[in-house]
C-alpha cells in the first residue's frame, strides 16, 4: 500500500525536557520522522519544549511549537494548525500520555484529527494494566501469574496458589509505597494487613516474583499488512529486578538457543497482533527463567523507546524513521533498507558485532539518594559500545563512560573475598566491577552466579577478562610483552592505558610499542546484513583483525569529537552543537566525521555525518582514526568537557586542532592565567585564589573573606562546588568533598552574594564578534547556571549594563584569540560587573540563544573554526547583520531546568551551586511573565491560578516577601505561613492563616503543614532555605511538595517571577505561536 | 581443551586467499565448498542440516557456541558439515538444555573448526568473489600447501550429494518420536499455536500417509508432518515412482538437501512420474527438483542463501515471510514459462523464485518452513499440503510438459 494521500498536514509531538528515563533518544527518533515525512511531502507541525534538540530546528517542520507538551498547549496548536492527523510514538511517554488526554478530552474528534502509529484502544491496551494482562491472557501468552486481594486470608490463598515468593503491590497508593517481596506467610500477612490499609481502594495485588529471571527484549516493527519483523534482541546482563534502563545489555541475545528464541519472536509478534499495534514499533520485554526456560512477558511499549534506539544504532536499522512511513501507509516491504540501498526494510538485520550497553549514573550528585538499583530508573545517560567480541565491546563500553575507568582490572578496591561475597548480591552502579574482583580473586563463576543471578556466560567473559589481566600483569615489563601477547590483549579490548598500568609503562609507551609491531586497529562496518550485501553507509566500528574497510575519501575531512555519555552538566546541548557542525561543515564541502559513543543521540545516526565512528571518547581511540582518517582539523570545542579534556594531548601529538588553540583554552580554564587575561584588561572579577593544601585554602579564604565559592579546577556541571560561610565549613569541605594536592588544586572565589547572574555567548573570528545574546538568570548568583532559570533578552539590566557586558566579551575573546564560540558568565552586584568565568567553548545555551533568536550559532562556530570570517557568514545569511542576537527581538524567552528529584525521594531539592538539572525546557512568548509561565508548565511545574499558598522564607529574605505575597492575595489566592512570616505578613496587610512547623507539631492534632502538603490542601509553596541539613523544617516541606507533586519555589527571584506568571496566566490564559512566526517578525536576513 | 591449548589452523580458498586462526574440535584436514550463515542463533541445527554436505560452513555471529549442545536441537542423526568457522568460540557453555560443548561435540564427530578468524573479511570475500572450494586443517601449517589442497575438493556443480545422506532403507517418522521432543521444548510453539504442549492435540482430522524423500531431510520437517497430521514413512532418495504409488500414500514430500538438484536425475524422473498422480509438496533441494521435473531449469548462486531473514513475499497474499534459508542453487525465473508451474513466492533481496506452484497438483518453496533454525513465519505451508490433498483430484500432465530426460 502506497502513501496515503488523503493526510496533509501532520503534528509530531516531542518528549520534551530530558529527564531520567526519557532523554535524547526521542530527540533522534522525532528527527528521522521529520525527515521522513516532509521528504513525502507532508506538512510537518512540530511541538517539542526542549530547545536543545534538533528536531525544533526550523527547518525540520513547517510550523514548529516551543510550547508546553500539555493537553492544553497542544489543543491550541491543533485549534490554530488543523493538523489532519497527530502521530503521538515517537515522544516517548509524554507523546503518548498527551495523545491520549487529547483523544480521552475530545479534542482529537472535535478537529477531526487521526491517531496514527497507534490507536488509542491499542495504546490503552498497553498501558492500562489490566487491560494489558486480559489482552495477552486472550492471545495465550504467559505472564507472571497474579491475583487481586483483599482481606489477608484471600491474600494467602493467592500466594499458596502462585508460590512463594511473591512481590505485594498495593493499588494506588501515592508514591507507590507499600510493595515488598515475601518469602512466606508470616511476612505476607504483614505487608498485605499493610497495603490493604495504605490503598485506597484496599486492594493488594499478589504476584508471582521473576527477580533474579534472565530479562530479555525485543525490538519489532508491524505494518498495516501484518508484516511483522523482529529488528534486534537484548539481553539484560542484570537480571530480573533492575530496571532495563539500568541494567548493562547486549546484543544481540547471548544465550538462547534458536528454539528459544524463536519462541519470543512468535511472542513478541503475537502481543503486537494482540495489542493492535498496526504501524510502527514496539520495544516487548520478557524474562526467562534460567533453570527451566519459561518465559513470561513482562511488558511492552506501542512506540519507539529508549531501546529501539539502540537497537537503531545496534544494527542499523533506523526504527523511526521506518516508523514514521509506516504511520503514512507504507508497507515494510515498500521501504527501502538504507545500508544496503537494494534490499527491503521488511527484513531482520544479522549483525556481526556485539554491541553492549553500560549505563551512567550520577549518584554523587544527590548525596543521600538510595544508590541500590532497582525497579525505578535512576541513570541519566547511557554509552554503547561495539566490538567483535562481548570482552571488546565490554571494556570499550566501560571506558567510554569517561570515569576514569581504564578496562578491566583498572577499578579494584580493597576488598576481602568475604567483603566481595557480601557486596556481589546488591545491583550497584559498581557490581560489575566487584563481580570481576571477585573472579579475579578466585570465587567460583557457579558462586558468582548463584549471589547476582548474573548468567553464567557473562561471568565467564568477565572471568576470562580478569584472568588475562592477572597474566597481563605478571609479565613484568613492556619489552617482556610479545606481539601474539599483546595483540591478544588488544583483541580482548584492554585499552594502551591499562596495558601500561599492568606492565608499568604509560600509555604513550605502549603506544609507540604497540605501532612499532604493527598493532593498529581495522575498522568494521555496521550494515544490517552481516556483509551479506554491499553496504553503502559509513557507519564503523574497531577491532583488531585481518580487514579494514574504510574507503578513502577525496575531500578534505573534518573530525568532530562529540560529547560521550549524557550526565549532568553535559547532556544533549553538546550534541546539538556537534550535530550542527557536521551540518555546516558538510554543506560547505568537508567530508564530516563523527566520534561518539552515546546511542541516544542525533549525532550517532549515521546520515549525520559522511562517517561515523562509534568509539569511546579517549586518547588512544581519538588518535587511532585520527591515524585512519587523516582529518585536516578535529573539531573539540562543541562537545563539552569531553573533548576539551583531549585537546592538549592531541595537540601534543601533533593533531591539527581546528578553531581556539588548545593553549587559550587553557589559559581560560587554568585560573592563574586567566587572572592575569583579566588584569591585562583590567576587568573586575571576585577576587580569588588557587589552594594547593587544606593550608593554602585556609590563607587565600582569610585574605579574600567568606562567604566563598570552593571547587576543584577542571570541572563542569559544578561538581563538588560550595558555597562556605565560615572556615569550620572550609574544612569540612575540603575533608569531605575534594582531595586537595598540588595536581588537584582548590579554586576558591568571593562569594557575591545576592548578585545577578549574566551569560553572554558570543562568537568570534580573529577580528569581528557577534554577540549571539546575554542572558540573565533568574536566580541569583549561587545557584548552578544550569539549574538556574534565565531570560533572552535580559529583563532587568539596561541598555549601559548590556553594552558593558558586550564590550567585555569583546575584549576577553580577543586577549584569548579566540575562533569560534566563547560563553562568559558575569555577576552584576551594586553596578559593578564582574567576569566570573569565560569557556572558550560552546556552552549549555547556544541551542537556546540560537533558538531564540533564530541564528545558528554552533554552525557558524564551526564555519569559523574551519577558516571562515564573521563577515562571510553575515554575507551568506548565516550570521546576521545586527551585532547582537537579541537586538529587535519583540518575544521573550525564558530556559527553565528540569530537575530530577522526584527520582531521588528524600534528596534535599534546595537549588545550588552544584549542578543537578537533566534537562531544559524554553519558554517563548510576548511578555516575561507568558515566557515564564510556560516555561514552568513545560518544565512539569504547575503554577495554580488559585488555591492556597504557603510561604516561609528565610529572615533576610522576608521583606521581599511582602510585594509578592500581597500580589497573590489580590489575585485571590489564600495565603498560609508558619507563625514569623505570617506575623509579618498580617502586620503589612496580608490575611494570613497560620500553619505549624513539622519540627514543632503542638499536640493540638492540628496537621502540620507537611502533613497539609500530603492532604493536597496546599497548590503552591515558596520556601527559601535557612540553615542547610537533612532534618530542618525546610527539608521536611521541599519534600513532602516533591512527593505530592506541588510546585515549590526556592528563591526569592522565583517566587517574584512566578507571581508575573500567574498573574500572565489568569489574565490572558494560554496562547500559542510558532517558532518561525517569531523569528519572521525579526524581518532581517537571518537564515532560520 | 581450553583455549590456550588450541592449535594453530588454517583456512585456505582456492583463490590462494588464507586465514589463520585455532584449531578445535577434531584434528584433521577437511575440504568442502566455503559458505558463510548470517543466522544469529541454531549453529547446532545448522551443523546437522544434511543439506551442508560437503560444505565448509562459517557462521557470521562472532559468539557461537554459548548455548553448548543437546540432543534435542539436532537436525539429523549427526553433524554434515566438513568444517567449521567461527569468530569466537565459548569456552563453556550457559544454557539450561545445554548437555555438552560445542567443541566435545565437533570433535567426537571427527569435524575440525577453526576460529578466532576474521569471519567478516571471509564473508566479504565470498560474497564479492562468490562460494569457492576451501579447505581447513589443523595438521598442514603451509599456506601453500593447504591452498593445494583447497584447489583438490569436490566442485559443487553438477555434484549429487543427495545419495550420500539419504537414509538406506525407509523409516516411520510418527507421533511418538515428536511426543518426546515437544517434552523437551523441542519444538517450539508458532504463531497459531502458542506452547509446544498443545501441538498434537491440534490436528483433529483423519491422519494421511506421506511418503518423504529424504534427500538430506531434518527432523524438524519430520515432526511438522506429524504435527500437521501425517504418518510419515522417509523414504531413499533412489526411490521410484512405481514403489510409491503402490504404497497407498495420500501425499509426496520431497526433501531438502546437498549440492546440485541437475546430478539427482533419478529423483527427477521420479517426480516426473509422480506428478498429477499424488499431491507433492517440495522444499529446497525438493523444491528444486520439482521444477527440474516441471521441465524448469537451475542454476547456481553466487554465493547461495543462508540464514534466518530473508523476506519473501508470498504473491497472493501480498504479505511477507521472514525465512529460514540454505541453498547454493536456485531455479531460473524465466525457465518456469511454458511449464504448469507458476511463481507463487518471491525473494526481496533479489528476486529469485522462491516457491511455485501447480494449482492442484503439487507445491514447493525453497526457503525452509520448518525452521530450525529460523523464523516460524511459513508453517501455513504444511496445512496448505492437507488443502491440497482434500482438493487433490488425480490429473494427467499433458506431454511434454514434464522434463524430457
Amino acid at each position: 500500500m502506497p502513501r496515503r494521500d488523503d493526510l496533509h498536514r501532520i503534528l509530531v509531538i516531542g518528549s520534551g525536557p530530558i529527564v531520567i528515563g526519557q532523554a535524547c533518544e526521542f530527540d533522534y527518533s522525532g528527527v528521522q520522522a521529520c525527515k521522513v515525512l516532509r521528504a513525502e511531502g507532508y506538512e510537518v507541525v512540530l511541538v517539542n519544549s526542549n530547545p536543545a534538540t534538533i528536531m525544533t530546528d526550523p527547518e525540520f517542520a513547517e510550523a514548529t511549537y516551543v510550547e508546553p507538551i500539555t493537553a492544553e498547549y497542544v489543543g491550541k496548536i491543533i485549534e490554530r494548525e488543523r493538523p489532519d492527523a497527530i502521530l503521538p510514538t515517537l515522544g516517548g511517554q509524554t507523546g503518548l500520555n498527551v495523545a491520549m488526554d487529547l483523544a480521552a478530552s475530545g479534542v482529537l474528534d472535535a478537529f477531526d484529527v487521526e491517531m496514527i502509529g497507534a490507536s488509542p484502544e491499542s495504546i490503552r491496551r498497553a498501558e492500562d494494566r489490566r487491560a494489558f494482562k486480559e489482552t495477552m491472557h486472550e492471545a495465550g501468552l504467559d505472564l507472571p501469574r497474579s491475583a487481586f486481594a483483599y482481606s489477608i486470608e484471600e491474600a494467602v490463598n493467592a500466594a499458596e496458589e502462585i508460590g512463594y515468593p511473591v512481590v505485594v503491590r498495593p493499588s494506588y497508593v501515592l508514591g507507590g509505597g507499600g510493595s515488598g517481596i515475601v518469602r512466606d506467610e508470616g511476612s505476607l500477612r504483614r505487608v498485605v494487613a499493610e497495603g490493604i490499609r495504605l490503598s485506597t481502594i484496599g486492594e493488594v495485588l499478589i504476584e508471582e516474583s521473576i527477580f533474579g529471571w534472565k530479562e530479555f527484549e525485543l525490538e519489532l516493527m508491524r505494518d498495516r499488512n501484518d508484516n511483522v519483523v523482529v529488528v534486534c534482541s537484548i539481553e539484560n546482563v542484570d537480571p530480573m529486578g533492575v530496571h532495563t534502563g539500568d541494567s548493562v545489555t547486549v546484543a544481540p541475545a547471548m544465550t538462547l538457543t534458536d528454539v528459544e528464541y524463536q519462541g519470543m519472536r512468535d511472542d513478541g509478534a503475537r502481543v503486537m497482533r494482540a495489542i493492535g499495534v498496526e504501524t510502527g514499533g514496539s520495544n516487548v520485554q520478557f524474562a526467562v527463567h534460567p533453570g527451566t526456560g519459561r518465559r513470561v512477558l513482562i511488558e511492552m511499549n506501542p512506540r519507539v523507546s529508549r531501546s529501539s534506539a539502540l537497537a537503531s544504532k545496534a544494527t542499523g536499522f533506523p526504527i523511526a524513521k521506518i516508523a514514521a512511513k509506516l504511520a503514512v501507509g507504507y508497507s515494510l516491504d515498500e521501504i527501502l533498507n538504507d545500508i544496503t540501498k537494494k534490499t527491503p526494510a521488511s527484513f531482520e538485520p544479522s549483525i556481526d558485532y556485539v554491541v553492549v550497553k553500560i549505563p551512567r549514573w550520577t549518584f554523587e550528585k544527590f548525596p543521600g539518594a538510595e544508590t541500590t538499583l532497582g525497579t525505578k530508573m535512576k541513570s541519566v545517560g547511557e554509552v554503547m559500545a561495539i566490538g567483535r567480541t562481548f570482552c571488546e565491546a565490554l571494556q570499550k563500553g566501560f571506558r567510554s563512560l569517561e570515569r576514569d575507568h581504564l578496562g578491566v582490572g583498572s577499578r579494584r578496591k580493597d576488598l576481602s573475598l568475604e567483603d566481595l561475597r557480601g557486596a556481589i548480591g546488591a545491583p550497584t552502579e559498581e557490581r560489575l566491577h566487584l563481580v570481576e574482583q571477585a573472579l579475579a580473586q578466585g570465587m567460583p563463576v557457579s558462586e558468582v552466579a548463584e549471589a547476582t543471578s548474573i548468567d553464567p556466560w557473562f561471568l565467564e567473559q568477565i572471568g576470562r577478562l580478569a584472568a588475562a589481566d592477572a597474566s597481563l600483569a605478571g609479565i613484568g615489563s613492556l619489552d617482556a610483552v610479545g606481539p601474539t601477547t599483546l595483540r591478544k590483549a588488544k583483541r580482548l579490548g584492554f585499552s594502551d592505558a591499562r596495558l601500561g598500568q599492568m606492565v608499568g609503562a604509560s600509555e604513550a609507551e605502549v603506544r609507540e610499542r604497540r605501532l612499532a609491531l604493527g598493532i593498529v586497529p581495522t575498522y568494521k562496518t555496521v550494515d544490517t546484513c552481516a556483509a551479506e550485501f554491499e553496504a553503502s553507509t559509513p557507519y564503523h566500528y574497531s577491532t583488531y583483525e585481518d580487514e579494514d574497510e574504510v574507503r578513502d575519501g577525496d575531500r578534505a575531512k573534518i573530525l568532530i569529537l562529540g560529547s560521550g555519555p549524557n550526565r549532568i552538566g553535559q547532556g544533549i546541548e553538546f550534541d546539538y552543537c556537534c550535530v550542527h557542525a557536521a551540518f555546516a561543515l558538510r554543506e560547505a564541502g568537508y567530508e564530516t566525521i563523527m566520534l561518539n559513543c552515546n546511542p541516544e543521540t542525533v549525532s550517532t545516526d549515521y546520515d549525520t555525518s559522511d562517517r561515523l565512528y562509534f568509539e569511546p571518547l579517549t586518547f588512544e581511540d581519538v588518535m587511532n582514526v585520527v591515524e585512519r582518517e587523516h582529518p585536516v582539523g578535529v573539531i573539540v570545542q562543541l562537545g563539552g568537557q569531553t573533548p576539551l579534556k583531549l585537546a592538549s594531548a592531541l595537540d601534543r601529538a601533533g593533531v591539527p586542532i581546528l578553531g581556539t588553540s588548545p593553549d587559550s583554552i587553557d589559559r581560560a580554564e587554568d585560573r592563574e592565567r586567566f587572572g592575569a587575561v583579566l588584569a591585562d584588561l583590567r576587568l573586575p572579577h571576585p577576587p580569588n585564589g588557587l589552594a594547593r593544601s587544606v593550608a593554602e585554602a585556609r590563607a587565600v579564604a582569610e585574605s579574600i573573606g567568606y562567604p566563598v565559592l570552593v571547587r576543584p579546577s577542571y570541572v563542569l556541571g559544578g561538581r563538588a562546588m560550595e558555597i562556605v560561610y565560615e572556615e569550620s565549613s572550609l574544612e569540612r569541605y575540603i575533608a569531605t568533598a575534594v582531595q586537595v594536592s598540588p595536581s588537584h588544586p582548590v579554586l576558591v572565589d568571593r562569594f557575591l552574594e545576592g548578585a545577578i547572574e549574566v551569560d553572554c555567548d558570543a562568537l568570534f573570528d580573529g577580528e569581528d564578534i557577534y554577540i549571539g545574546g546575554v542572558l540573565e538568570h533568574i536566580e541569583e548568583a549561587g545557584i548552578h547556571s544550569g539549574d538556574s532559570a534565565c531570560v533572552l533578552p535580559p529583563f532587568t539590566l539596561n541598555d549601559d549594563q548590556i553594552d558593558e557586558i558586550v564590550a567585555h566579551t569583546a575584549a576577553i575573546a580577543r586577549a584569548l584569540d579566540v575562533r569560534g564560540l566563547i560563553n562568559i558568565q558575569f555577576a552584576m552586584k551594586d553596578e559593578q560587573v564582574y567576569v566570573l568565568e569565560a569557556n572558550p567553548r560552546a556552552s549549555r545555551t547556544v541551542p537556546f540563544v540560537s533558538k531564540a533568536t533564530g541564528v545558528p550559532l554552533a554552525k557558524a562556530a564551526a564555519r569559523l573554526m574551519a577558516g571562515a570570517t564573521i563577515a562571510e557568514l553575515r554575507a551568506e545569511g548565516m550570521v546576521p547583520s545586527r551585532c547582537v542576537g537579541h537586538e529587535g527581538i519583540e518575544h521573550v524567552a525564558v530556559k527553565e531546568a528540569v530537575l530530577p528529584f522526584d527520582r531521588f525521594p528524600g534528596v534535599d531539592t534546595v537549588l545550588g551551586p552544584e549542578m543537578r538539572a537533566t534537562g531544559e525546557v524554553m519558554g517563548i512568548d510576548r511578555t516575561f511573565g507568558g515566557a515564564f509561565a510556560k516555561a514552568e508548565s513545560a518544565a512539569g511545574v504547575r503554577l495554580p491560578t488559585k488555591g492556597t499558598v504557603f510561604i516561609s522564607v528565610a529572615n533576610r529574605d522576608k521583606r521581599a516577601a511582602i510585594f509578592p505575597a500581597k500580589r497573590l492575595q489580590d489575585l485571590g489566592f489564600n495565603l498560609l505561613a508558619t507563625r514569623g512570616t505570617a506575623k509579618l505578613l498580617r502586620r503589612v496587610g496580608v490575611h494570613t492563616d497560620v500553619v505549624g512547623k513539622v519540627s514543632a507539631t503542638d499536640g493540638s492534632g492540628e496537621p502540620n503543614v507537611a502533613e497539609r502538603i500530603a492532604r493536597g490542601e496546599i497548590d503552591l509553596i515558596f520556601n527559601t532555605p535557612f540553615g542547610r541539613g537533612a532534618r530542618t523544617d525546610g527539608y521536611f516541606i521541599r519534600t513532602a511538595a516533591v512527593e505530592a507533586g506541588v510546585p515549590s519555589i526556592t528563591t526569592m527571584a522565583g517566587m517574584a517571577a512566578a507571581v508575573q506568571a500567574i498573574e500572565t496566566l489568569r489574565d490572558e490564559g494560554v496562547s500559542v505561536r510558532s517558532l518561525q512566526d517569531y523569528l519572521n517578525e525579526l524581518g532581517d536576513d537571518t537564515d532560520i | 581443551m581450553s583455549r590456550s591449548e588450541r592449535p594453530p589452523a588454517l583456512l585456505a580458498l582456492e583463490d590462494g586467499t588464507t586465514f589463520s586462526g585455532d584449531g578445535f574440535g577434531a584434528t584433521a584436514t577437511v575440504t568442502g565448498e566455503v559458505c558463510f550463515n548470517t543466522a544469529l542463533t541454531g549453529y547446532q541445527e545448522v551443523l546437522t542440516d544434511p543439506s551442508y554436505h560437503g560444505q565448509i560452513v562459517a557462521m557470521t555471529a562472532p559468539q557461537i557456541g554459548n548455548t553448548g549442545v543437546n540432543v534435542w536441537d539436532d537436525q539429523s542423526r549427526r553433524p554434515w558439515v566438513s568444517g567449521f568457522i567461527v569468530r569466537e568460540l565459548a569456552d563453556a557453555p550457559s544454557s539450561w538444555r545445554a548437555e555438552g560443548t560445542l567443541e566435545d561435540y565437533l570433535r567426537g564427530h571427527g569435524i575440525p573448526g577453526i576460529a578466532e578468524v576474521d569471519t567478516r573479511r571471509l564473508t566479504r570475500h565470498i560474497r564479492d568473489r562468490g562460494a569457492m572450494r576451501g579447505a581447513v586443517s589443523t595438521e598442514i601449517v603451509d599456506t601453500g600447501r593447504l591452498v593445494d589442497v583447497a584447489r583438490s575438493a569436490r566442485d559443487m556443480v553438477g555434484a549429487d550429494l543427495a545419495s550420500e545422506v539419504t537414509t538406506g532403507a525407509p523409516y516411520r517418522w510418527g507421533p511418538d518420536q515428536v511426543a518426546r521432543r515437544i517434552e523437551h521444548g523441542y519444538v517450539a510453539g508458532s504463531e497459531d499455536a502458542p506452547s509446544s504442549a498443545g501441538l498434537m492435540d491440534r490436528y483433529d482430522g483423519p491422519r494421511r500417509k506421506i511418503a518423504a524423500f529424504d534427500f538430506g531431510i531434518k527432523h524438524n520437517i519430520l515432526d511438522l508432518l506429524v504435527v500437521g497430521g501425517f504418518d510419515v514413512t522417509v523414504v531413499p532418495a533412489s526411490t521410484s515412482a512405481e514403489e510409491v504409488l503402490s504404497g497407498g500414500y495420500d501425499a509426496v514430500f520431497l526433501s531438502n538437501g546437498p549440492g546440485d538438484p541437475d546430478a539427482v536425475t533419478y529423483a527427477i524422473d521420479a517426480v516426473a512420474a509422480l506428478l498429477g498422480r499424488v499431491p507433492i509438496f517440495g522444499i529446497c533441494l525438493g523444491h528444486q527438483i520439482l521444477a527440474l521435473a516441471l521441465g524448469a531449469r537451475t542454476f547456481k548462486l553466487p554465493f547461495g542463501h543462508r540464514g534466518g531473514n530473508h523476506p519473501v513475499k508470498r504473491l497472493d497474499h501480498d504479505h511477507v515471510e521472514i525465512t529460514c534459508q540454505n541453498h547454493g542453487f536456485a531455479v531460473e525465473p524465466h525457465s518456469l514459462d511454458g511449464t504448469r508451474a507458476r511463481l507463487s513466492h518471491i525473494n526481496l533481496n533479489d528476486g529469485t523464485v522462491e516457491g511455485l506452484i501447480v494449482p492442484g497438483v503439487a507445491f514447493s518453496v525453497q526457503y525452509h518452513p520448518e525452521a530450525g533454525p529460523g523464523p516460524h513465519d511459513s508453517r501455513y505451508l504444511f496445512q496448505d499440503l492437507r488443502r491440497l490433498i482434500d482438493d487433490f483430484e488425480p490429473t494427467e500432465l499433458q506431454p511434454g510438459a514434464t522434463a524430457a530426460r
